[in-house]
């Protein structure tokens, strides 16, 4: 009889990394459904593309750390970061530009810094960005039309043809964003005269406001699962709200509240994206922190800077902040009067 | 099972607070708690251990072979924060040894063995019958005599908790039923069972302690004994607080915070705060020692796991060998299993089941591998926080976690890993399966052993530092004394050369006394002295001085030789010294000399034939008007004759070494002076120079002067082979000249490359003279700059120890390469030279 020496404690609880990261998975497919049904095949293919992708190169690279491979692509999270992704990238942006995205984010925003848990930046928005910067307009002008705009919608075949093949849609299936055409649209008109634009639907963005309708719907779910903090997202929202409420509450001099929170990113990025535990702040009241400069950035690109919808930025620049916020946010704890925080560590007595 | 609707019928009229965070594993408490309370058979053996408590091991007070009876005292507490050791039963005290105890190192310890002779007979005991009428003072007595520590796990000496702390009264007196641990159900079925006993303790505890607000904390998965202690509790003020289910309630600081709302300030008591907890067992053992006098030699544990058939609480010895207990109650062993001592948050796992239990042991749980499954592996830390999330004291056990990995240990302090309970909730929401708790306690260890190696350092230091203190005031004693003597000493030798003087008689009988006089002198004097003066005979003066003193020295060098032997060492260092003397003042008149323009030439100095030769053909040169051929020459002779010397150099005697360099020295004197001259030829030539450039000299001086470097390159390697094979007080000086001569060359070069631009520019024919004005000035600046480098370099070497002699070497090296690259750039200039005039040379014919 060989009595094993094990450490306290020795039992455990039932939360695991990797069904975390299927639950976010999972409680993407709502806004990928809404996509689809809004936007056609082109997301789909994209979500199916880049997963593809990422699992390739995450073989490849644990093949070259010699790490076992089935231990670490059980943790799902080159499949979250593959499916968050193929849901942002324009529905009609050509294969190479996911591949780019995907291998750039794997390889070189996760791997090369340890792999999964030890990347400063979120990898997914690390391969947005890179190819934001790098091919603007097959970013900017691969976005979809609404489906319900258009007298032929486009095929599989032709979707699939259009990503794979010469790029070139006809005419009209592929067009700007809402929130691109009401910031160009607003310098020279009313905001009754941009609204009229069929894009806006009702009034927000024909659509869009579904697919961010169904991500909010997701996201909630996570965050009754305890899966995702509310921090996070209510951080997010606050930060995109308030400065549209106070500086933006004129319709006809930028874009309204409800547009910046039902149009483009916001949802997926508030629920998936920011809330990426690796790359955000960990204590409570940093992650409030960190949401709100996410959301607070993410205006300020939109309505001053040059890019329509600037999710992946202001990301990025809250991931570098992270370790910062958590030193001036420690919380105080059981049987100190005060919170110890700040950079200043005593010497070891 | 959790009956959450006791807590709605059992209202407390207290306000409960909670604590930040905790976990809801799966209780397992059905497993053991549905049985009475059995009372274990006597074993075999008792081993018993002198330390089963927090503070001194007890001393042993039986010997081998003796009798014990029941409840006797083996072992008496050592000191204050210790605790009495009793009998279990009556027998034999068969050994004092070494043998395995429950800790989680798996160490040894001191234990008494004791064979029991089943009478189970009892000692003497002196009970109460009306504790009322005690003092605090015997009642602390009585439970000190009986041996009670903390029997919640801890084991803290009861006796010194009894005694309230004299700057705090004791306010609430809590007792912690709340047993938050999962599978532990002891304190559950005592009070099922004992409800009396140990409300009847708490009383006790309750008179000592002079409080009056009393609450029990129990949770609210316990509805039979919340009953029990309602009914014991009716008649009075003990307020029964019932908690909600959650772990780990039932740690001390989180239970005093949950039913006071304080906290118990970091590194204090609960005492401090005016606050005191004490476990159900042992206020029920309390209770026992006062009442009936009756020492702690059994306690209540639970054996559990599905390992064990007959789970259950048991009423067992204190020293019962733990494999022989769980025998008794249908323990199968399985393949891979482990054994805990303890709950599955907190317990230890044990090596060896021959272990014994002890007051501490509140359980051991016997699970198989689907109760309490191997922890998957660990994966990497995804900073979701749920871990923070649990903590019971707040921490942020995601940053110690990478504190601990990176091993910032500081930082790990600065995140308060010391206030971590090691609770291990934090271990237990873990999606990644991270040993958290593990990874704390071995921070803490290693910080620990950095405070004390860091104490131990200081000590060292405080003991070096007095040590160093001493030696000094030694050595500062005996120059004092020294000096004194040789004060002394030095008085009775001027008495006695006043003696001599008047007398004229040599006193033969010291040699010494007048040999030593001048060296001793020689050797307090230790800078050199520094001739500046002009004054030709006033340096000649003293060179006669210091040769007749060298005479002297030599003379005493001999004749300590002959009678002193150990005195030859110092004398030939000072003779040294005056040979240094006298050489340098004999250079110092040559200067002077040479600079008057003296003809003056001693036959001291050794001079070699192309010295003079070189003087010679200088002096000619001066006579002459501007030849750069002839310059070139004079140049080339300098070069010839510095390699003649070098060699002469490097087969030097020590002594000659440094009239050669001297010799050196001034030949490149010899080689500047032509070189000015060069330069005045050349400045000459550029301003007479208008379209009939000196095309004639043009291709002698390229050629000429590379021939110069060539030979000025070969001679730097052969010093620099002199200076590798040279002693080291030749190094200094060899190091010098080549520096001195790489000097020299660079500025040559620098000339050569200014001529042959000016060169180039002529040929083309165009009106360069600016240019050519600009050369020299620049040719100047660089002879300055070579010169005042040089300056440095010798002060540099004058003062260069030996070991700054690598330093030296590789500034030669250096130069060494500033050689090269300049003939690099010759032969360049050489090319454009040739290739901007192929054609027009030719025309205008050659040499």
């Amino acid at each position: 009889m060989a009595l094993l020496t094990l450490t306290s404690p020795h039992t455990k609880g039932p939360q695991r990394t990797s069904v975390m990261m299927r639950w976010v998975i999972a409680m993407t497919l709502p806004g990928l459904v809404m996509q689809t049904v809004f936007f056609g095949w082109g997301n789909l293919h994209n979500v199916i593309w880049c997963s593809i992708v990422a699992l390739l190169c995450e073989i490849l690279v644990l093949t070259l750390r010699k790490r076992p491979i089935a231990f670490y692509l059980n943790d799902y999270s080159a499949l979250v970061t593959a499916v968050l992704l193929g849901l942002a990238l324009p529905p009609f942006a050509p294969w190479w530009v996911s591949l780019v995205a995907t291998a750039f984010a794997i390889i070189f925003a996760k791997h090369l810094y340890g792999g999964m848990g030890y990347n400063p930046f979120n990898p997914a928005m690390v391969g947005y960005a890179l190819v934001l910067v790098s091919f603007p307009v097959a970013m900017t002008t691969n976005w979809a039309t609404p489906l319900s705009l258009l007298e032929q919608t486009p095929s599989l075949s032709q979707t699939l043809s259009t990503i794979w093949g010469s790029g070139v849609l006809p005419d009209g299936f592929t067009g700007a964003t809402p929130l691109d055409i009401y910031k160009h649209e607003i310098a020279h008109s009313l905001s009754s005269d941009v609204l009229a634009n069929p894009i806006f639907g009702s009034g927000i963005s024909l659509g869009w406001e579904w697919v961010n309708g169904a991500f909010l719907v997701g996201g909630l779910v996570l965050l009754f699962l305890k899966i995702i903090p509310w921090q996070t997202p209510v951080g997010v929202l606050a930060g995109l709200m308030i400065p549209s409420l106070l500086l933006g509450y004129d319709a006809d001099q930028s874009t309204p509240f409800f547009m910046h929170l039902l149009s483009g990113a916001t949802m997926l990025g508030a629920f998936f994206i920011a809330t990426d535990p690796i790359t955000s702040a960990t204590t409570t009241r940093g992650r409030l922190i960190f949401g709100f400069g996410i959301g607070l950035l993410t205006y300020i690109v939109r309505v001053y800077g040059s890019y329509p919808d600037a999710f992946a930025f202001a990301v990025l620049l809250m991931n570098f902040a992270a370790p910062l916020i958590d030193v001036y946010t420690q919380p105080r704890t059981y049987g100190y009067e005060k919170a110890k925080r700040g950079t200043k560590t005593k010497e070891l007595k | 099972m959790t009956s959450t609707h006791a807590s709605k019928i059992i209202a407390s009229t207290r306000d409960l607070s909670d604590f930040h965070g905790g976990i809801h594993p799966q209780e397992m408490k059905s497993l053991s708690n549905q049985t009475a309370i059995s009372k274990a058979a006597l074993p075999p053996k008792l081993i018993l251990p002198l330390q089963q408590h927090i503070g001194n091991a007890s001393k042993v007070m039986v010997d081998i072979g003796q009798q014990v009876l029941k409840g006797q005292l083996l072992a008496e507490a050592d000191g204050f924060v210790s605790v009495n050791l009793h009998a279990p039963t009556s027998g034999t005290i068969e050994s004092i040894s070494e043998q395995a105890i429950a800790h989680p190192s798996g160490q040894s310890d001191l234990c008494l063995t004791l064979i029991p002779d089943g009478q189970d007979q009892w000692c003497a005991l002196s009970p109460s019958e009306d504790v009322t009428q005690l003092s605090n003072s015997e009642i602390q007595a009585k439970v000190r005599q009986a041996g009670i520590a903390g029997m919640g796990g801890a084991g803290f000496p009861t006796d010194i908790k009894l005694q309230p702390p004299k700057h705090a009264n004791i306010e609430i007196l809590i007792l912690n039923a709340a047993e938050c641990e999962p599978y532990i159900t002891s304190d559950d079925r005592l009070l099922r069972e004992r409800a009396d006993e140990v409300v009847a303790g708490l009383n006790i505890v309750a008179s000592v302690l002079q409080t009056t607000t009393c609450l029990i904390g129990i949770e609210d998965n316990k509805p039979e004994a919340i009953a029990a202690l309602k009914a014991a509790t009716q008649d009075s003020n003990i307020e029964i607080c019932v908690i909600p289910t959650k772990y780990p309630s039932g740690g001390e600081k989180q239970l005093i915070k949950i039913l006071t709302g304080k906290e118990v300030p970091s590194g204090k008591l609960p005492a401090d705060i005016g606050i005191v907890c004490q476990n159900v067992g042992t206020v029920a053992a309390i209770y026992r020692a006062v009442r009936f006098g009756e020492p702690l030699i059994s306690r209540i544990t639970t054996l559990t796991g599905l390992q064990v058939q007959q789970r259950g609480n048991v009423e067992v010895l204190l020293g019962t060998p733990i494999n022989w207990l769980l025998s008794q109650y249908g323990y199968q062993a399985a393949k891979r299993e482990r054994l805990i001592m303890g709950g599955p948050m907190m317990g230890f796992t044990l090596t060896d089941t021959e272990i014994p239990v002890v007051k501490t042991t509140n359980c051991i749980l016997a699970p198989n591998e689907k109760e309490l499954p191997l922890a998957p592996p660990a994966q990497a830390c995804i900073r979701c926080g749920l871990c923070a999330d649990a903590c019971p004291a707040e921490l942020l056990p995601q940053q110690l976690y990478w504190f601990a990995r990176g091993q910032e240990y500081e930082k790990a302090e600065h995140h308060n890993l010391f206030d971590c309970i090691e609770c291990g909730a934090c271990s237990f929401v873990c999606p990644s399966s991270i040993p958290l708790v593990q990874y704390y306690r071995h921070a803490k260890g290693e910080i620990k052993h950095q405070r004390a190696d860091q104490q131990k350092s200081d000590q060292a230091r405080v003991r070096f530092e007095a040590r160093q203190q001493r030696l000094e005031n030694e050595q500062a004693e005996k120059a004092a004394k020294r000096k004194a003597r040789a004060e002394a000493a030095a008085k009775a030798q001027a008495a006695k050369k006043l003696a001599e003087s008047q007398t004229t008689v040599i006193d033969s009988a010291k040699p010494e006394a007048t040999q030593a006089a001048p060296i001793q002198a020689d050797l307090k004097s230790q800078t050199e002295p520094t001739i500046d003066v002009v004054d030709l005979s006033e340096l000649k003066t003293a060179w006669d001085e210091a040769q007749s003193k060298l005479d002297k020295m030599y003379d005493a060098l001999d004749a300590a030789k002959e009678n002193n032997p150990e005195q030859i060492t110092k004398l030939s260092r000072a003779v040294e010294k005056n040979q240094m003397r006298v050489n340098q003042t004999k250079q110092a008149w040559q200067k002077a000399s040479t600079k008057a323009g003296s003809e003056t030439k001693t036959a001291i100095v050794t001079q070699t034939e192309n010295e003079t030769k070189a003087e010679s053909q200088n002096a000619s040169e001066e006579t002459n008007k501007p030849d750069l051929a002839a310059l070139e020459t004079a140049y080339e002779k300098a070069d010839s004759k510095l390699a003649k010397l070098e060699n002469a150099l490097a087969n030097a005697k020590p002594e000659q070494v440094e009239k050669l360099t001297r010799a050196v020295d001034k030949n490149k004197d010899r080689v500047a002076t032509a070189k000015a001259e060069f330069e005045a030829a050349q400045q000459a030539l550029n301003q007479t120079d208008k379209a009939d450039a000196p095309v004639l000299e043009a291709p002698v001086d390229i050629p000429a002067l590379e021939l110069a470097f060539e030979k000025a390159d070969s001679k730097l390697a052969k010093l620099e082979n002199a200076l590798a094979n040279a002693k080291p007080e030749q190094v200094e000086k060899l190091t010098r000249a080549v520096d001195k001569n790489k000097d020299r060359v660079a500025s040559a070069k620098a000339e050569l490359e200014a001529a042959q631009q000016a060169l180039s520019q002529t040929d083309k024919a165009d009106a360069p003279v600016l240019e050519a004005q600009i050369d020299i000035p620049a040719l100047e600046l660089a002879f300055e700059k070579a010169d005042s480098k040089l300056a440095k370099l010798e002060n540099a070497l004058a003062n260069a120890k030996p070991e700054q002699v690598e330093k030296l070497t590789r500034a030669v090296s250096k130069n060494q390469d500033r050689v090269k690259a300049a003939q690099d750039e010759l032969e360049q200039a050489r090319l454009n030279v040739a290739a901007a005039t192929t054609t027009p040379v030719n025309e205008s014919g050659t040499q």
